[in-house]
């Protein structure tokens, strides 16, 4: 496990809570509630203030200019992916391409990996729980390729059905992917035993950990994933700055899949020759002060622990759990299973329509999710046309619970259920 | 602002739309979706000539796009085709007695469009 993980400090959620100038804010005279961390973070002043200061002291483009804002902005920019490196344990930091997003991360992978590996009648196994993000990029190349895609099922409680994955593994899939924890059930998929079985028929692992890495302790190697998908805004960050994690092997062979400056090592009138790693994949002037904010945002976390992060988690988690099953009419998605599940919680309340729920919930100031989550296909599994979700940060307490238990109840009185 | 939606008579409409269902007789009708929600309205029409003689829905979704089709077709019963073919957003919020806001317009709007659609195929085609 990577040191950043390790070291232990008081979780102090009050201290946190002063961090994030975004938490004083009310809204209709209320202190704001908020419980829509799985969709975006809120930022601490400290990474608010990297950016500032970037901006403010040595705005620069990277990797270009000999001056001193130009060096200065480089090292700022290289040591985010340092920091990044070592905290999901790669091996190398150019092992880590800085992209905007899960999403484009993961069509990084199909669109150079997949359109180079895989042929017509080829299987790629993914689950019913997935993002759209990591379905979509799959159809478009088995639109092209002619590449089959399997849904390993899940039970009713959406936990992953053991029996569907090793069923489907048969197909000899050429990869599995697959969410760490999902976002709209919240359930934790067990990716390392998952990817023993799938590296057991020579198929690659692809993991989306959009909803593990900024809540609980992710290592790639103890994983034994080939590569992996982050979201820098929905761990402290900025948006617009995520990562892909690719086995140095694997990225070392794949081609990039946008051309231009910086990805490039020479260019003649007919040829060019691809720069090293991880700077093939990252054409044009990257988002410096995304990945600065981000370097920033790693600080932040491995000040606290990710072990602390997912305790305080599990405990607010177990805790929302607890009150919301004793809400009448209340209809709770997932696992109850603590260990099991992360900090986000899927529910309906009678037959209020989500987006009514969410929108009463905002008149008193809490800000929760509404909809199908971008998982249709797990909504149809579910046969629920949307769902409500409250998730959980390092900033969420107990307290905040209660509000949006007591704001259920009313919800439930007003509506008649 | 958005509290008002759920007033007393929005969620009266919600939880009894009035003339809900089907209309035996009807001569035009149109079915929409909203995806964000995934609200799905549909109306049936009976028009004689420029005239609305009576309207029914039927659907799910959520409250706000419920009982506004509910209030669009206690309004536009005996109402003439140009009249309801004028009728806009500001007309809807008239109507619901409240302003659900930018995040929630489309469901409101949701019924009027498709008494429009209606309209507009029926009248598309030859009437006799």
């Amino acid at each position: 496990m990577p040191a950043a993980h390790k070291k232990t400090i008081t979780f102090n959620v009050n201290k946190i809570r002063a961090d994030f100038p975004i938490l004083k804010r009310r809204i209709g005279g209320r202190p704001l509630v908020y419980l829509d961390s799985a969709a975006t973070s809120q930022k601490p002043r400290q990474v608010i203030d990297a950016i500032r200061r970037y901006y403010t002291e040595y705005n620069a483009n990277v990797h270009r200019g000999l001056h001193r804002l130009s060096e200065q902005a480089t090292v700022a920019f290289e040591q985010s992916r340092d920091k990044f490196a070592q905290f999901i344990g790669a091996k190398t930091s150019k092992e880590i391409v800085f992209v905007r997003n899960t999403t484009e991360a993961l069509n990084l992978v199909v669109f150079s990996w997949g359109r180079a590996n895989l042929r017509a009648g080829d299987h790629v196994l993914l689950t019913e729980m997935e993002h759209h993000s990591n379905i979509v990029p799959w159809q478009m190349l088995a639109k092209e390729k002619g590449i089959k895609l399997d849904y390993a099922r899940i039970d009713d409680d959406g936990i992953l059905n053991w029996d569907s994955f090793n069923e489907l593994i048969k197909e000899k899939p050429k990869a599995v992917s697959l969410a760490h924890v999902s976002n709209a059930l919240g359930t934790i998929n067990p990716v390392k035993q998952m990817a023993r079985e799938a590296h057991e028929v020579g198929a690659i692992v692809v993991v989306d950990a959009a909803q593990s890495v900024p809540h609980m302790p992710v290592d790639v190697a103890d994983l034994e994933c080939d590569f992996m998908a982050v979201s820098g805004h929905k761990m402290l960050a900025p948006t617009g700055i995520g990562v892909l994690y690719g086995r140095y092997d694997l990225l070392d062979h794949m081609e990039p899949v946008m051309g231009g400056g910086e990805m490039i090592r020479e260019v003649h009138l007919q040829s060019a020759r691809w720069n090293d790693l991880p700077w093939k994949f990252e054409a044009g002037t990257p988002n410096i002060e995304g990945a600065i904010g981000l370097g920033v945002a790693v600080d932040y976390l491995s000040r606290l622990g990710m072990e602390n992060v997912r305790r305080h988690e599990m405990d607010v988690t177990k805790y929302a759990l607890d009150r919301l099953a004793d809400v009448k009419g209340l209809a709770l998605y997932g696992t109850r299973d603590i260990d099991k599940r992360g900090a986000a919680i899927s529910f309906n309340l009678g037959d209020i329509h989500a987006h009514d729920l969410a929108t009463v919930l905002d008149t008193q100031g809490i800000a929760i999710r509404s909809g199908h989550h971008c998982a249709q296909p797990l909504m149809e599994r579910l046969k629920v046309p949307a769902t409500a979700r409250a998730s959980f940060y390092i900033y969420n307490t107990k307290k905040e619970v209660d509000i949006l238990v007591r704001a259920l109840e009313s919800a439930r009185k007003m509506f008649k259920i | 602002m958005s509290r008002d939606v759920y007033k007393e008579t929005i969620l009266d409409h919600y939880r009894h739309p009035r003339n809900y269902g089907d209309l035996p007789d009807a001569n035009a009708q149109a079915k929409e979706e909203n995806v964000l929600c995934g609200d799905v309205i549909e109306m049936q029409l009976k028009l004689s000539g420029e005239r609305i003689d009576a309207v029914s829905f039927r659907g799910e979704g959520c409250a706000i796009s419920v009982a506004s089709a509910s209030m669009l077709t206690e309004f536009s019963k005996g109402k003439t085709v140009s009249e309801i073919m004028k009728l806009g957003k500001e007309d809807v919020i008239r109507l619901l007695g409240a302003d659900p806001g930018p995040a929630r317009i489309e469901c409101a709007l949701l019924g009027l469009e498709v008494l429009k659609e209606a309209i507009g195929m029926r009248q598309g085609t030859k009437v006799p």
